[in-house]
Parts: structure tokens; C-alpha cells; sequence
């Protein structure tokens, strides 16, 4: 039976995600720049939370899409075909400082794909990255501007998200050991 | 679920669940083809041949855009240009290409079977684009795809099937999905192009069109293949189109949301009035846009390496 830990509970997660829009907030003036694009499966949730928080901040709605990186990661026959969701951005990117919203930061391969992905959809002015939890082993010059959670792992340890939006009786982040 | 699947060779051989990822896979890449840049790297550096021993427009059309927007390199080799004519044979052909490092072959055959014998003998991955009147695969997925997402379930609808079932192969591998999806399926035409024996496959046929499309929610027509036909089948084009045709006056006694499907080429006043291919109930040119999707989702899934499941997310 593996060891399970709960990194971050439901409280810990709704004020990591205050103090990152809040973060985001005082990083980007321009308001009406700024748009989340989040990533499946996690970030995306993630990502519309984040707005509900921004948009109580500033006072406008900020716009949220969905971006699935799965069709340009560069592991794909390395492994079983990935499940892919649906892509949904609906707003040009273009001069716009996109958020990029994920739940847990690893090798940095998938921020990678992302900002390639997101390349096809026009060319933002800044991207930035928030991640819920970053856990290191990094694979790439990749590194986070808003992080709820540093946490010390092992490579072979998994991490694992779940949210009430994914069916989950709660919110919590639990780390899972060999 | 995953898909663990090297070739698509047939869908008798699928299961529903694995019909399923490759109908929700092929959602995601219909949302690529509406984007400004309607190509992602997923096959980069990939090699992909099309073998079309027989003849093909639209499939081969398909497969060529849907290899180039996955940005993979495609080779396509066709009877009239290949050593076909100098006495070559399948397998040394196949041999041939394989040895060039080619990871994917797309083949359409006159003779069933040939996609299978390829799979034996290749390391590549084989993807069957119609053998003979036995399968056409991605045709069948496109269809279910189409039914899909136009009336958002399969299980349950009536489907009937009409025209030229015997020397149909897009009937076949669309009765085998529909089946395992859960469909009803009703086949008619005229009785020398559709044998009773296809009840063993499960469905329901009839010989008199009107009772056949009246409780139907998807109304599929079918092309008559005077190209596999030895001798001609029934009397005349015309009795064929006064009793089997869609015309106005038959579907005006369908149900008002029954929606009228054609996997091309369509004989305009032969199986399907001219006014009808082009009304509002026709899914004949979506049908054509969603065979782009379904095909680079197959493409896609068969890509996938055997290796356990990496990382997601993190």
C-alpha cells in the first residue's frame, strides 16, 4: 500500500490561489491585458477559479480558455496516445499577457508544449506561469512567476490533484510514495 | 482506457470503448482544423505512405491533409504510376517502402484482406483505407462521428442503410460500429444487393423503402458500385431510382428530424435527389470535413508508443 500525504487541504489550496491573484495582480497593471489559459486536466479548473478571484479584484470579468498541449509534447511515441481534451480559447491572444495555469510543474515539458501550442493561436506580449504546486525536477530552463506550494519530492513520487469541479468529495493535493 | 492499438485494420476487431476514444480524440482535432494555423507537430518526422492500389479521391485527399496537418512527411504511390505495372508484388512493394523507414502505411486494395496481410508482414503501422467490399474503417468512424455530434448519442437512434449493401464495405465496417455503439440498423435495397444473410449481423432488413426510413433518425445512402458489380444487379438506373431513390415525396414522410448521410461520390437523380443532397438535413459535405478529424485522431492514437503512461500534467 503506498504512502499517501496531504501536501495542500481545501483551505490551504483556496489561499494559494488568493495569494497568486494576488501576486498576478500586482505584477500586471494593465488589468485588461491579462488572460488565463489553463491546462487539462487540473489547470483548467484552476485557471477558471483564478478569474472568479481576479474579476473580484479588478472589477471586470477576465476572459479563461483551455488549452490542451498534448498534440505538441515531444514524448508522444514514447507512450500510450494521451487523452486529449478540447482546445477552447476564446479570445485572440495577441498583445495580451497570457497566464498559463497548471496544477503541478515537473520536467517543465508541458509548459514547453504549451508555449509552442499557444504560438499556433497568435503572439501574446508576455506569457506568464502559475502553478498550484511546484515539485522540481526540472528538464528544461522553465521556471514559475506564481507558485502556490514548493514541494520537495522524489522523481518517482506522483502527485495528484484533486478538485470538487473533477468530482472530488474535497479539494486536496496528495502525494503519493513508492 | 487506453488505446494500445498498432494498426486499424477493421472495426469488427474494436471494441465500443475503443470506438469511443477514437470519436473523442477526433473532437479535439476538428477544434484544430478552425484555427488559424491548422497544424500541430504530433507525427513531426514521421514518414507515411499512401498505397492506393485502387482508385480514391476523397479518402486519399483526406488521409494527405490529415498526415500534413499533423506535420508528417507522405509519400503517395498510386497504380498507374507504380512498378504495379512492371509485375511487382504487394509484399514486395510493402517490403520495399518499409525499408525506406516508413512508419506508417495507408492502403487501399481492391482484394480484402490486403491491410492485414500488410500488418503480418511490416513493422510499420498499417491503417486501412478500404479493402475490397470488406472494411472501410475511418469511413465507418467519420459516420458514427457525424451521428455523434449531430444528435448527440448513438445508442437507441434507428439507422437505416440503403442501397448497395453486398459490394459495400463502408455498410459493413458502419453496421459493425453502429452495432457495438448500440444503434438500430435497418438495411434496405434491392433484394440481389441485399442479402437476408446480413441479419446474422445483427440488423433488420427490408425490401420497401418507405417502411424502412419512416421511424429513422439517420438515413444513410449508399453509392451502387457498378465498378464491383459483375453483372448488373437489377433491371435499370431508373427502376433503381423510382423504387429505392430519396426524392422529396419519400422523405417528407420520415420523422422531421431525420438527417440524410451520403460517404460520397454522390449520383445526383440516381440515390439521391439533387434537392435533398443539398437541403439542410444533409450532412454529405460535414461528413467530408469530420473524415479530416477522425483521420488524424487515428493517426494520432496509432502514433502512441506501448510504453507505459508517462507523467500527464506534471
Amino acid at each position: 500500500m503506498p504512502e499517501t500525504n496531504v501536501i495542500l487541504d481545501a483551505t490551504a489550496i483556496h489561499r494559494a490561489l488568493t495569494r497568486i491573484a494576488h501576486e498576478i495582480v500586482e505584477r500586471n497593471e494593465v488589468s485588461e491585458e491579462v488572460v488565463l489559459v489553463g491546462i487539462p486536466t487540473g489547470g483548467d479548473h484552476l485557471a477558471a477559479r483564478l478569474a472568479k478571484i481576479l474579476s473580484g479584484i479588478w472589477n471586470h470579468a477576465v476572459p479563461v480558455g483551455i488549452l490542451d498541449v498534448n498534440m505538441h509534447r515531444d514524448d508522444l511515441d514514447q507512450r500510450a496516445a494521451p487523452t486529449i481534451h478540447p482546445t477552447v480559447i476564446p479570445f485572440d491572444v495577441t498583445g495580451k499577457t497570457v497566464v498559463l495555469v497548471d496544477d503541478v510543474l515537473f520536467s517543465g515539458r508541458t509548459t514547453r508544449a504549451a508555449m509552442d501550442a499557444l504560438n499556433d493561436f497568435g503572439r501574446p506580449k508576455k506569457i506568464q506561469l502559475a502553478v498550484l504546486i511546484d515539485r522540481g525536477h526540472r528538464e528544461l530552463p522553465i521556471r514559475a512567476d506564481f507558485v502556490g506550494k514548493n514541494a520537495p519530492t522524489a522523481r518517482d513520487e506522483k502527485i495528484s490533484l484533486r478538485l470538487v469541479e473533477s468530482g472530488a468529495a474535497q479539494d486536496e493535493a496528495l502525494l503519493m510514495k513508492k | 482506457m487506453k488505446w494500445t492499438r498498432k494498426h486499424l485494420l477493421d472495426i469488427e476487431s474494436l471494441t465500443a470503448d475503443e470506438i469511443t476514444i477514437v470519436l473523442d480524440t477526433a473532437r479535439a482535432f476538428k477544434a484544430v482544423g478552425q484555427r488559424a494555423i491548422k497544424k500541430v507537430p504530433a507525427l513531426r518526422g514521421k514518414t507515411i505512405v499512401n498505397l492506393f492500389i485502387e482508385p480514391s479521391t476523397r479518402t486519399r485527399i483526406s488521409f494527405e491533409l490529415a498526415e500534413q496537418r499533423l506535420s508528417a512527411d507522405i509519400i503517395n504511390f498510386s497504380t498507374e504510376a507504380s512498378s504495379f505495372k512492371k509485375g511487382e508484388t504487394l509484399k514486395d512493394t510493402a517490403l520495399n517502402l518499409q525499408a525506406l523507414n516508413a512508419d506508417f502505411i495507408v492502403i487501399r486494395h481492391s482484394a480484402s484482406g490486403a491491410p492485414h496481410f500488410l500488418s503480418r508482414v511490416l513493422n510499420a503501422h498499417v491503417i486501412n483505407a478500404g479493402d475490397g467490399a470488406h472494411e472501410h474503417p475511418t469511413q465507418a468512424l467519420l459516420d458514427t462521428f457525424t451521428v455523434r455530434e449531430r444528435k448527440g448519442k448513438i445508442a437507441g437512434l434507428n439507422v437505416t442503410i440503403l442501397g448497395d449493401i453486398l459490394y459495400s464495405r463502408v455498410a459493413r465496417s458502419n453496421i459493425w460500429a453502429l452495432k457495438k455503439l448500440g444503434a438500430n440498423v435497418t438495411l434496405c435495397g434491392p433484394s440481389t444487393l441485399v442479402p437476408k444473410t446480413f441479419e446474422q449481423m445483427g440488423c433488420r432488413v427490408t425490401y420497401d423503402v418507405d417502411e424502412a426510413i419512416r421511424d429513422a433518425d439517420i438515413i444513410n445512402l449508399l453509392r451502387i458500385q457498378h465498378e464491383r458489380q459483375r453483372k448488373t444487379m437489377f433491371p435499370s438506373i431508373g427502376e433503381y431510382t423510382q423504387l429505392f431513390g430519396l426524392n422529396k415525396a419519400r422523405l417528407a414522410k420520415t420523422k422531421p428530424d431525420a438527417l440524410v448521410m451520403h460517404p460520397g461520390p454522390i449520383n445526383r437523380g440516381v440515390e439521391i435527389d439533387s434537392e435533398i443532397a443539398d437541403c439542410d438535413r444533409s450532412l454529405i459535405l460535414e461528413q467530408v470535413t469530420n473524415g479530416l478529424a477522425v483521420r488524424m485522431a487515428v493517426l494520432f492514437l496509432l502514433n502512441g508508443g506501448k510504453g507505459p503512461q508517462g507523467v500527464a500534467g506534471n
